[in-house]
């Protein structure tokens, strides 16, 4: 199957040559990089969507396009960044390529269906996107597809649901793949309770992924049938009630929010104990609330709808619910800034874009709670402020974590360093125009500027002349950070030995970059869990 | 995999594993009854809303048919797994006797059902026909649900058709004998499953007041 003159210091990237040696790659470690590329791409087109929307909101009145086509602009950017981007960013590339290499093993348990679900990926890509160029135009809702607007509207809703569908077998497929590979492959001597946090991450958002997904499958479905053949499922006018889309739209939809950001937890829990050199506190605490985050995830869906017509019973408790949810995760956050405590901390990229991720997410958390508490989300309701929170745990959380981990492990993955001075300088520039562009989203929500309209009133101006200013030295950032690592890939003479940030697991014992079979020894585990620093096993070049 | 490394990892992802292929096979059930589960949700909604349009609908579905097709069904059932046992004591030739008696099931399971859509269809019950248009909505309801449930039931026995005809291929290519058959368990897991599903689209449809 492999060349016969592989031998032990051969990369993944050496062997097998040529586009087609990468497109139908059954290696978990192509596949994980085939993700990033695409991925990074169609991020690039949402980056885009989103500047220009925000300069479309520099004035009030029309900068740049029609209400129509701004509305077509956030449904695009929203479909894309979610479906295409965030949903499946740290498990599909970090994930496929770390999560095997940390359980000490060779693959994930199905290493053809793995590539499978990148071209499931591949496929709802270009239906999403190819509503750009034919039909009537991209899809104009919003990214929730609301009935009865999403039946009515002439716009091309059915190949952007149908897109979704697609997608979410996609990651389907990742969850399954990931949920058996934890079971079954882990290295002898790795019990579940010594796995890195990062696996234990992932093993919570891929249950999530396998349980939560189908629902919205079905739902889109139904939204496709529905603009068919005329049934009456959503559309009141025909007999069905939108309201009960909107239920079946967030049974999945607000789980899937913990899909994005569980996963970021991981890499943050594993930034943190490399760049302190001392063990996590609170492992346990961190693993179980990632499942705890996973199981109550599950049932405050409601959150989403308490303008919509629910009973105040109903609101109560997903009201209570939802304030559940802040337990577990401020439970990790306590625990990642009390490793932090007496650690001895080396100041690196990874580090800074871990740090910026828990200041984003608290603001993130903290602004989830007004929205969570059912009279301030009676005022804040489809404002700027909704946009605003979700931004600050979505890019400010999981983007940023997304970042770090590709800091992290650009040396252990291309085997070559980045600039650090230019990695710092790009963050803080970065960091500066993430604030900038969000933070004033929240002030002019508070003062009630809604959401989903081109166009505002004069007394919001100087908020959005701020934020659409922050969203220009966010690109500024964006783009140093990105031809810093790729300058780095070209230019960097370093030799990158196993383990450059002196981590702790499995990982860190094999080349950079591994060869094909990962490890060309036996991996060591640490003697008390996973980043037991004390009893750290040596490792040879 | 050939290395030439003298090093091999235990726990590797190319090895065969029976047990991570049943824990796979399971977890994808999961996602199947989920989706079904979001119908059904929808069906309930609906049906309590239009309880009675519901109820006049069902009279028009025939409860014969369905009767056979739920016989049908659980025999196809029984046969699958009557295969599996055969192979795990190595009667490869019964084996195959007894998937393809399942197959033939199914054959026959979509006969019938061709010819109970059919029958609505002639009737112009099928959604966007003229006569489905001027139904009132609880019944439109109905025969939308009908069609779409049923539909991706069937959708999904031509699917578990394929798959114990590849099963069946493999099986007599002497790809799948008694020490490796947890391909052949796996497509009976789903054929129970499609079957499972039927068990409660039945009553839902032809039986229940």
């Amino acid at each position: 199957m492999y060349m016969t003159t592989l031998v032990a210091n051969t990369n993944f990237f050496q062997g097998k040559k040529g586009l087609f040696s990468w497109i139908f790659s059954v290696d978990h470690k192509r596949i994980g990089l085939l993700y990033l590329y695409s991925l990074m791409t169609f991020f690039i087109v949402g980056v885009t969507l989103g500047l220009l929307m925000r300069y479309e909101l520099l004035n009030p009145g029309k900068d740049l396009v029609e209400a129509k086509t701004y509305n077509q602009l956030f449904t695009l950017h929203g479909v894309i960044m979610i479906f295409l981007f965030i949903i499946p960013s740290i498990p599909a590339v970090f994930g496929n390529f770390f999560l095997p290499i940390m359980l000490g093993t060779d693959d994930v348990s199905f290493p053809r269906l793995n590539l499978l679900s990148w071209w499931i990926y591949i496929l709802g890509a270009i239906m999403a996107l190819s509503t750009l160029v034919y039909g009537d135009g991209p899809a104009d809702t919003g990214w929730t597809f609301y009935a009865p607007y999403s039946v009515r509207t002439g716009t091309n809703v059915s190949m952007a649901v149908l897109a979704a569908f697609v997608l979410g077998f996609s990651s389907i497929l990742t969850g399954l793949n990931f949920i058996v590979t934890i079971h079954r492959l882990r290295t002898p001597g790795m019990s579940f309770l010594k796995m890195p946090l990062f696996a234990w991450a992932l093993y919570a958002t891929s249950w999530i992924q396998v349980l939560a997904t189908p629902i919205i499958g079905i739902t889109l479905l139904m939204i496709a049938a529905e603009r068919m053949l005329g049934v009456g499922l959503f559309d009141p006018s025909i007999g069905g009630d939108p309201i009960l889309y909107q239920h079946l739209f967030w049974i999945y939809s607000h789980p899937a929010v913990y899909i994005m950001a569980l996963p970021a937890f991981g890499i943050i829990s594993e930034i943190l104990p490399t760049f302190t050199q001392r063990t996590i506190f609170g492992y346990k605490a961190i693993a179980f609330s990632s499942l705890a985050i996973a199981f109550v995830g599950y049932f405050i869906w409601g959150h989403h709808m308490f303008t919509s017509g629910m009973s105040g019973t109903a609101r109560f408790i997903f009201s209570m619910l939802t304030f559940l949810v802040a337990i577990p995760t401020a439970i990790k956050v306590f625990n990642w800034v009390a490793t932090l405590y007496k650690g001895s901390i080396n100041v690196q990229p990874p580090l800074l874009y871990a740090l910026a991720f828990i200041f984003q997410f608290m603001i993130g958390g903290f602004t989830g709670l007004i929205l969570g508490a059912l009279a301030t989300d009676i005022h804040l309701h489809d404002t700027h402020f909704v946009v605003g929170h979700f931004h600050y745990v979505m890019f400010g959380g999981t983007g940023f974590a997304f970042f770090g981990a590709l800091h992290y492990w650009y040396p252990k993955i291309w085997g070559k360093m980045y600039n650090v001075k230019v990695a710092n300088v790009a963050f803080t520039i970065f960091f500066i125009g993430f604030n900038m562009l969000y933070f004033p989203m929240l002030i002019v929500g508070l003062m009630g500027m809604p959401r989903r309209y081109y166009d505002y009133l004069p007394e919001f101006h100087l908020p959005n002349m701020i934020s659409t200013y922050g969203s220009w030295v966010l690109a500024t950032g964006l783009l140093l950070m990105l031809g810093n690592l790729i300058s780095g890939f070209y230019t960097s003479k370093r030799k990158i030995g196993r383990n450059p940030w002196n981590g702790i697991t499995l990982e860190w014992q094999t080349t950079s970059p591994p060869p094909l079979q990962n490890f060309d020894r036996m991996p060591v585990l640490p003697k008390n869990g996973p980043y037991d620093y004390e009893n750290k096993p040596s490792i040879k070049e | 995999m050939e290395h030439h490394t003298g090093f091999v990892l235990p726990n590797s992802g190319h090895n065969r594993d029976a047990e991570a292929s049943k824990l796979g096979m399971w977890l994808f059930l999961f996602t199947e009854l989920l989706l079904f589960g979001g119908l059904f949700i929808v069906y309930m909604v609906y049906r309590y809303m239009n309880h009675d349009a519901f109820l006049m609908s069902s009279f028009e579905l025939s409860p014969v048919m369905g009767t056979i097709n739920t016989i049908v069904l659980l025999v196809s059932s029984m046969t699958i797994a009557m295969s599996i046992t055969a192979i795990q004591k190595g009667n490869t030739k019964t084996a195959i006797k007894l998937m393809s008696l399942t197959v033939f099931l199914a054959f026959v399971f979509l006969v019938i059902k061709y010819f109970e859509w059919s029958a609505k269809i002639h009737h112009g019950l099928f959604p966007g026909m003229e006569h489905y248009t001027n139904l009132p909505k609880g019944e439109a309801l109905f025969f939308f649900l009908y069609f779409f449930m049923t539909g991706l039931h069937a959708f999904h026995i031509i699917i578990g058709v394929i798959f114990i005809g590849v099963v069946i291929s493999k099986t007599k290519k002497g790809l799948l004998t008694s020490d490796n058959y947890s391909l052949n368990e796996n497509a009976g897991l789903y054929w129970h499953l499609v079957d499972l599903i039927w068990i409660y689209l039945f009553p839902l449809f032809y039986l229940i007041h």
